[in-house]
């Protein structure tokens, strides 16, 4: 991907992450990382993101509103599991309350692993998942000629 | 006076990063009473000591909490060394002052820059994050993670510091000050951002002692009750401490306390540079806690006292290990201080007590 069409959105939800990820997270939208710049804007709506990033596993409690966020964005949507916890529960994997990784909710497009993940490493996940959100946008755009 | 309506706040809020959920009963514009519901990151942690022994357990010990991150593996270790009877090396113990402090910097800092966006107040917010992040740079040299440092053992710590970072570090804080007291500016002084806090979420001395809350949020209600008085540690070491306190009671006195204690962070760091032994920095710790044997210990956190309690069993496995966090006690004042407000003043309100959801829930 050499250029991207347009600057995504994006909304974050702390699963049952530490806060460390979470802290990343707006770390790699605020100065020194500063993405904003980019137009990438974290936003407090489901409805208007491009890109959901999720921190921390899921457990019982939380597994419907992630889901719920997902439903809610509208598509093409990517996934972007921050942080190891996301991934695959991390140190957390055998806790009683913890049922795993993000995927066990939803679809996930991009993993980011660390603990806690590392702002470059969310960077490069965003800019991964840009081109599989234009991916997603040309082929529903085919299906919609098709139909 | 209207119907009562409940209106949800959370899980998932752009105002807090973390999910809580609150029911707020509200009449018209009045909020009358503030429900929590908790449970939403409960991962059930303090199980995990029956499968990591007492060494391993650190890590995930650093893990209840992101933020406070150094605060929780210095308590768990100290608590096993407590246990144990170790004796920490003087040096080690002035350098886990030092990071110590050095959190409680970036994580005041942290949480100005949520309140400035609480208010609305988006460019405060990214000013405060962006001398944040030289603190957090003053952690990737000195120990190689931004938020997780895992610098602490039982026994001491891994990673000493040479004089010159000492003294990069003395110079960092020294810039940091300048640019810190011109943010402090904003936060005390300006007009609109004191239209947000004065006199809103208002919590009286008597019903903070009574609520038992802890930490900046009960400081700034004049009580003391801050556990670095005692001098557990290294803070035993410091000439002189005295806790911030703020007679005021309200959302500005909350701002308050916390960007003067920053200041005062700076200094103690300063003074512990100026102060630290040469020497060790740790010990070898060998055996396992006696079967029976039992600790406490309480640590300053950045939000307030957390207790740390452990139970050995004889082998190398805790037989039980409890911290009750500064956000859980805080959770009730946090209701109290939510009746009677204004429904737009309550994510100001919240954010002032910095709930720390994953310490309140592990």
């Amino acid at each position: 991907m050499t250029y991207a069409t347009k600057s995504p959105w994006v909304i974050h939800y702390d699963g049952s992450s530490c806060n460390g990820c979470d802290i990343e997270v707006l770390a790699a939208l605020c100065p020194g990382f500063d993405v904003e710049r980019f137009g990438i804007i974290n936003t407090g709506n489901p409805k208007h993101a491009d890109i959901f990033l999720v921190t921390g596993s899921v457990n019982e409690r939380n597994i419907d509103v992630v889901k719920e966020i997902y439903n809610q964005m509208v598509e093409p949507k990517v996934v972007i599991a921050c942080g190891i916890c996301a991934c695959s529960a991390g140190i957390f994997h055998d806790c009683y309350n913890v049922i795993g990784g993000v995927d066990q909710a939803i679809p996930v497009d991009v993993y980011a692993p660390g603990c806690a993940v590392r702002p470059e490493a969310i960077i490069d996940a965003v800019v991964q998942g840009l081109g599989i959100l234009e991916e997603k946008s040309k082929a529903l755009q085919a299906q919609k000629k098709g139909a | 006076m209207g119907k009562a309506t409940v209106i949800p706040f959370g899980p998932q809020h752009p105002v807090l990063p973390e999910p809580l959920h609150l029911d707020l009963v509200v009449e018209d514009e009045k909020v009358i009473e503030a429900v929590p519901q908790i449970g939403f990151i409960h991962r059930g942690l303090e199980k995990l000591v029956e499968t990591r022994d007492y060494n391993q357990f650190i890590y995930v010990a650093e893990r209840i909490c992101g933020i406070c991150a150094f605060g929780h593996s210095m308590g768990y270790a100290e608590t096993v060394e407590k246990l144990m009877g170790v004796e920490i090396p003087e040096r080690a113990e002035y350098l886990r002052v030092i990071w110590h402090e050095l959190s409680r910097i970036h994580s005041h800092v942290l949480w100005m820059g949520l309140a400035a966006d609480a208010f609305g107040y988006e460019s405060l917010f990214m000013h405060c994050w962006r001398l944040r992040e030289r603190v957090l740079d003053i952690f990737e040299k000195t120990t190689g993670g931004r938020v997780i440092f895992s610098v602490v053992k039982v026994g001491g710590v891994v990673r000493d510091i040479d004089d010159a970072m000492f003294a990069e570090i003395k110079r960092v804080l020294e810039g940091i000050k300048d640019d810190y007291k011109q943010l402090c500016g904003a936060f005390l002084n300006d007009s609109s951002v004191k239209n947000r806090t004065v006199g809103v979420g208002y919590i009286s001395p008597e019903d903070a002692f009574g609520l038992s809350m802890v930490g900046p949020f009960a400081r700034a209600s004049n009580v003391n009750n801050d556990v670095r008085c005692l001098g557990n540690g290294g803070y035993g070491k410091l000439s002189d401490f005295q806790p911030v306190l703020d007679t005021q009671g309200d959302c500005y006195a909350r701002v308050k306390v916390r960007a003067l204690e920053v200041l005062q962070s700076i200094d103690i760091i300063e003074e512990m540079i100026a102060k630290i032994p040469a020497g060790d920095i740790a010990v070898d710790v060998k055996g396992s806690p006696a079967a029976g044997a039992e600790a406490a210990n309480l640590v300053e956190q950045p939000r307030g006292e957390c207790y740390y309690y452990a139970r050995g069993n004889g082998s190398k496995y805790l037989e039980r290990m409890r911290m009750r966090t500064p956000t859980s006690q805080n959770l009730a004042g946090m209701a109290t201080a939510l009746a009677g407000c204004d429904l737009a003043d309550v994510n100001m309100i919240v954010l002032t007590i910095d709930p720390c959801i994953s310490c309140t829930e592990r």
